[in-house]
């Protein structure tokens, strides 16, 4: 429904889109009209016409207040503050909307603008609450800062003993966002993301006038993975974050820039903190990965930091119940058991939210014990090239390129809940350029719509082969940018080597025919944020076979539950590093106490093989300590020492492994995909099997890992979800 | 009507509460925000009948592909005509459904209107106009008439369920004030006994012959032609002599 009218409402801004004109293939290269020149406050500017004033002026550098505009969402041009004069022009125009003509004279600092921002923030403060105090939005308010600069002096506002100010009663939204509508001031930014981003058409304007509001008219909550970002975007407190609520005053907090590792695409953050405690996460812009956006589970799981930490080192007693010890008797037991164990009955198993520093020294430990097994418990077929060529385990394409994508094949994957800033990527090409999009595997709701093309893995053989009739095989050969996404989760199943060589086949044979050779088709999309680094440094995907036969199990952070107690021989020791009591630490012997992300200095590597590294926002909690140094302690005491004493040597070790380990925040490009398709035309078996996803609703996005499963507010997402389900809107 | 149903609750509100300092609400008569009733929620279904589906096919066959919510107000006065004049939330859904719109686009478009009513209403709709020009034409003293011959308050229903009375603004018939209009029928000039006389008749099921009760035809003048009322004069008329062939 929203690519007519979002398309007319975008032709305004040509920046991010091209006019309507010349949008009919999304492939098609805009040519570049000739410059127009324009004067902002007298200095000239050259942009290309369909330019808005105020993007004219952010040339300049001069700012144009504003608080409906947004750069990622269409133009509403509802709020006025971003009046300005413009030469010969009998009354201001509204910069955000108004396109720029040639030789336009625009005053951005003149009177009349001043006194037409004056009067719009006279009107705006006039329908407000003055409950700053209160409010918390306080300190980081645009209406705050801009009645400071913009405002007048003193208000005319006597009208209280008449009609009062006009109030809004609230909405209930759900857990996540905390709503004060009376402080709106009706931007309806928050109904653009709704509509455009998230893809939930749930907000809108109910009324009209002064009895307008923003709102759901019913009661339903606002229930998305993206639901937190109306919270950065709302201009005043109207939306607030509820979990935060009351908790902190933005200039009490420090903020410190981080990684998130709750999904494989890392997305950027910053960790406000405040005494030694995480008090909240908000997303910091990086275009190539997350823009300026951040996922439910990202940005709220972060209360889980606080609770079912491992705080101390801890021995299972005579009667197997874990007491607390001092590091040195935990240490020295499982050094014991590490020492005394034949090295083909030792496994390491490496688990989602472990970082490339742990990883590499848990492998040289290993390795120097002369162990070989060191996993993942995220399993990736072995056969072929295996994961030998990076190529086959990442997202070549890049999260940015797949905006450009002129159609998109998802294999096995739900995207939405996997990784769910892909999927806002997604949607914006689908919305904004007409991508169209594929999907094989069980029907889910990726909030746009999708040819389905079956659940069965033969149809990706059939595509393969070129011997499908079914439209989406003409659709990829007339492609010119197609891009192929494979869900790691299906490469588990027994026809996972096959269904990953079909791919390859057919992602290559797309790619062999393109007139843009830098383009990659091929795709998998990883589920963990530990996997890429842990292949790249060579661990072997997925524990199974040694696992029956093994003496000593030392799992890194392992908490999927691929390890059980059932699954190992009664006198094996399980020696547990990592940071939350889970299903890891439950069936451990010996329990070290690590770091969880926001505690260290740590490298991850995303999924498309980006590495970046998170800083330490807090210090671990209790007895905790970071995870390579706890490896590297223990390998002193096991009587092989590592030999590195700090982080910089252990990232030197890491660069030896793989340069791409520690050249942070680059992407290097992938080759060898012909070779990878050449090494793997042997496993295309026949293959029968239906291709399923784990996250399939809502309700099962929100706490897949340790710390979000930890989490209270993550908890109460899926009471919402499933609250939500039982009523009739 | 505001200003009518503020006084009243402020009344109210007053004797009984203590004296808090408080701002007074603004008060609208409808609510922006949907409340489940059992005459209005959800699982109430709403389906057009066969002959409003015939119309709905037409109504829908206007609009080009893509464009097909412009459809959107004329399906909902459909839906609103079909359920006696009131727009139960269900109706919305099933608009919507026939629209393959997000349910609140339609919520959006029937608050935004006042013409779209979202409570059950009575069968006769009086909507008595009492802006300025009807007002100096005694629109009071015609809503009082209304109010006291329907027993039914501003904004209310009445006993008998059969009315209910709005006021409005300016319905853009000036020229024939004071005027009430019922449903889709206009009723002007009108005085306190016209109106007792439509609301008799009204309640009797009868239907009062719509238009002005002054005995004018339309909005002429009511006492004849006051100017050009002398033939027209021909070609050539104040011509100067010289130039006269």
């Amino acid at each position: 429904m929203l690519r007519q009218p979002l398309s007319r409402a975008l032709a305004l801004s040509p920046s991010r889109v091209a006019p309507l004109g010349i949008r009919k293939f999304a492939d098609q290269v805009q040519a570049q009209p000739d410059k127009i020149e324009v004067f902002i406050d007298d200095k000239p500017v050259y942009v290309p016409p369909g330019t808005t004033i105020l993007q004219a002026a952010a040339q300049v550098g001069v700012e144009i207040p504003r608080f409906c505009y947004h750069e990622r969402l269409a133009v509403a041009g509802n709020c006025r503050m971003c009046l300005v004069e413009v030469e010969k022009s009998p009354k201001p125009a509204a910069a955000c909307a108004m396109p720029v003509m040639k030789g336009m004279r625009v005053k951005t600092d003149s009177d009349l603008t001043r006194k037409a921002r004056e009067g719009v923030m006279e009107f705006l403060l006039v329908n407000h609450p003055l409950d700053c105090p209160i409010c918390d939005q306080g300190g980081e308010c645009d209406l705050q800062d801009q009645s400071m600069a913009f405002g007048s002096d003193k208000s005319r506002f006597t009208d209280i003993h008449f009609s009062g100010k006009r109030a809004v009663e609230d909405k209930d939204v759900g857990p996540l966002i905390k709503t004060i509508m009376t402080r709106c001031i009706h931007c309806t930014r928050c109904i653009r993301f709704a509509s455009e981003v998230a893809g939930v058409d749930d907000f809108g304007t109910t009324g009209r006038g002064t009895e307008m509001q923003v709102g759901t008219y019913v009661e339903k909550m606002f229930l998305s993975e993206l639901s937190g970002n109306i919270i950065d975007l709302c201009p005043v407190g109207a939306l607030t974050s509820k979990p935060y609520s009351f908790a902190a005053r933005p200039w009490e907090t420090r903020r410190i820039d981080s990684v998130d590792v709750l999904d494989p695409l890392g997305s950027n953050i910053v960790v406000a903190t405040r005494t030694n405690e995480v008090l909240r996460i908000l997303p910091r812009t990086n275009e190539e990965i997350n823009e300026e956006w951040l996922s439910d589970k990202s940005r709220f799981a972060c209360d889980g930091l606080k609770r079912q930490r491992l705080v101390t080192p801890m021995l299972a007693d005579s009667r197997g119940n874990l007491t607390p010890v001092e590091w040195e008797d935990a240490v020295v037991a499982a050094a014991r058991a590490l020492r005394d164990c034949p090295p083909d009955k030792l496994v390491a198993v490496a688990g989602e939210l472990a970082d490339a520093e742990s990883l590499i020294a848990l492998k040289d430990l290993f390795n120097r014990l002369g162990s070989e097994n060191v996993c993942t418990e995220q399993y990736f077929p072995l056969e072929g090239a295996g994961t030998d060529l990076r190529s086959s385990y990442l997202l070549n394409t890049k999260i940015a390129n797949v905006e450009d994508a002129d159609f998109v094949l998802l294999i096995g994957t739900n995207v939405r809940f996997e990784a769910p800033l892909l999927n806002a990527r997604i949607r914006k090409a689908f919305v904004h350029k007409e991508t169209d999009i594929a999907l094989i595997g069980p029907q889910v709701d990726l909030t746009y719509d999708y040819m389905h093309v079956g659940d069965s893995a033969s149809v990706v053989k059939d595509l393969a082969s070129g011997t499908s009739s079914h439209e989406v095989m003409k659709r990829l050969e007339n492609a010119k940018r197609p891009v192929v996404i494979l869900g790691a989760d299906q490469l588990k199943t027994p026809e996972g080597a096959a269904l990953l060589a079909y791919t390859q086949e057919l992602a290559l044979r797309l790619q062999d025919k393109l007139v843009d050779k830098e383009w990659k088709v091929l795709n998998v999309l990883q589920r963990t944020a530990s996997q890429v680094a842990a292949l790249d440094l060579g661990y072997r995907a997925g524990a199974g076979a040694q696992l029956a036969a093994a003496r000593v199990v030392y799992l890194l952070g392992a908490d999927a539950g691929l390890v059980t107690r059932e699954a190992l021989p009664k006198d094996c020791v399980v020696i547990y590093q990592g940071h939350h009591g889970d299903a890891g630490a439950a069936i451990a012997d010996v329990v070290l106490p690590g770091a969880a992300y926001t505690e260290k200095r740590a490298t991850y590597v995303n999924a498309e093989g980006r590495a970046q590294q998170t800083w330490p926002a807090v210090t671990p909690p209790g007895k905790a300590r970071e995870d390579w140094k706890i490896i590297r302690a223990l390998s002193e005491v096991v009587g092989s020492r590592l030999p590195y004493d700090n982080i910089d040597e252990v990232r030197t070790r890491l660069s030896e492994v793989s340069p791409a380990l520690v050249a942070y925040g680059e992407v290097q490009d992938n080759n060898y995909f012909a070779q990878a398709r050449m090494l793997s035309q042997s496993l295309q078996k026949p293959v029968s099997g239906k291709l399923d996803v784990q996250l399939k609703k809502l309700e099962d996005y929100f706490m897949t890992d340790s710390i979000s499963r930890a989490s209270p507010t993550m908890a109460k997402c899926v009471q919402a979800v499933l609250k939500q389900k039982q009523s009739p809107y | 009507m505001l200003s009518s149903l503020r006084s009243g609750v402020q009344g109210l509100w007053r004797a009984s509460s203590r004296a808090l300092q408080t701002t007074a609400n603004l008060q609208h008569d409808s609510l922006f925000v949907h409340r489940d009733t059992p005459e209005d929620n959800p699982s109430i279904p709403f389906e057009f009948t066969p002959e409003n589906k015939k119309r709905a096919e037409a109504l829908l066959a206007i609009y080009p592909e893509g464009h097909k919510r412009g459809a959107m107000i004329p399906l909902l006065d459909l839906a609103q005509r079909q359920n006696g004049g009131w727009l139960p939330i269900s109706a919305m859904h099933k608009v919507a459904e026939l629209l393959n719109l997000p349910r609140m686009r339609v919520y959006e478009v029937a608050t935004f209107y006042t013409m779209f009513i979202r409570r059950p209403i009575g069968k006769y709709h009086v909507q008595v106009c009492t802006t300025t020009p009807c007002w100096l034409r005694g629109s009071d003293a015609v809503l009082n008439a209304i109010k006291e011959a329907t027993g039914c308050e501003v904004g209310g229903n009445s006993p008998c369920g059969k009315f209910s009375v709005s006021e409005v603004e300016c319905l853009g018939a000036c020229v024939n004030a004071p005027m009430v209009q019922v449903n889709d029928d206009y009723y002007e000039d009108l005085s306190v006994e016209d109106t007792k006389e439509i609301i008799e008749k009204l309640k009797r099921d009868e239907k009062p012959k719509p238009g002005p009760r002054s005995g004018r035809y339309a909005a002429e003048p009511l006492g004849g032609l006051t100017s050009l009322n002398e033939e027209p004069t021909g070609p050539g008329y104040g011509l100067q002599e010289g130039l006269k062939a």
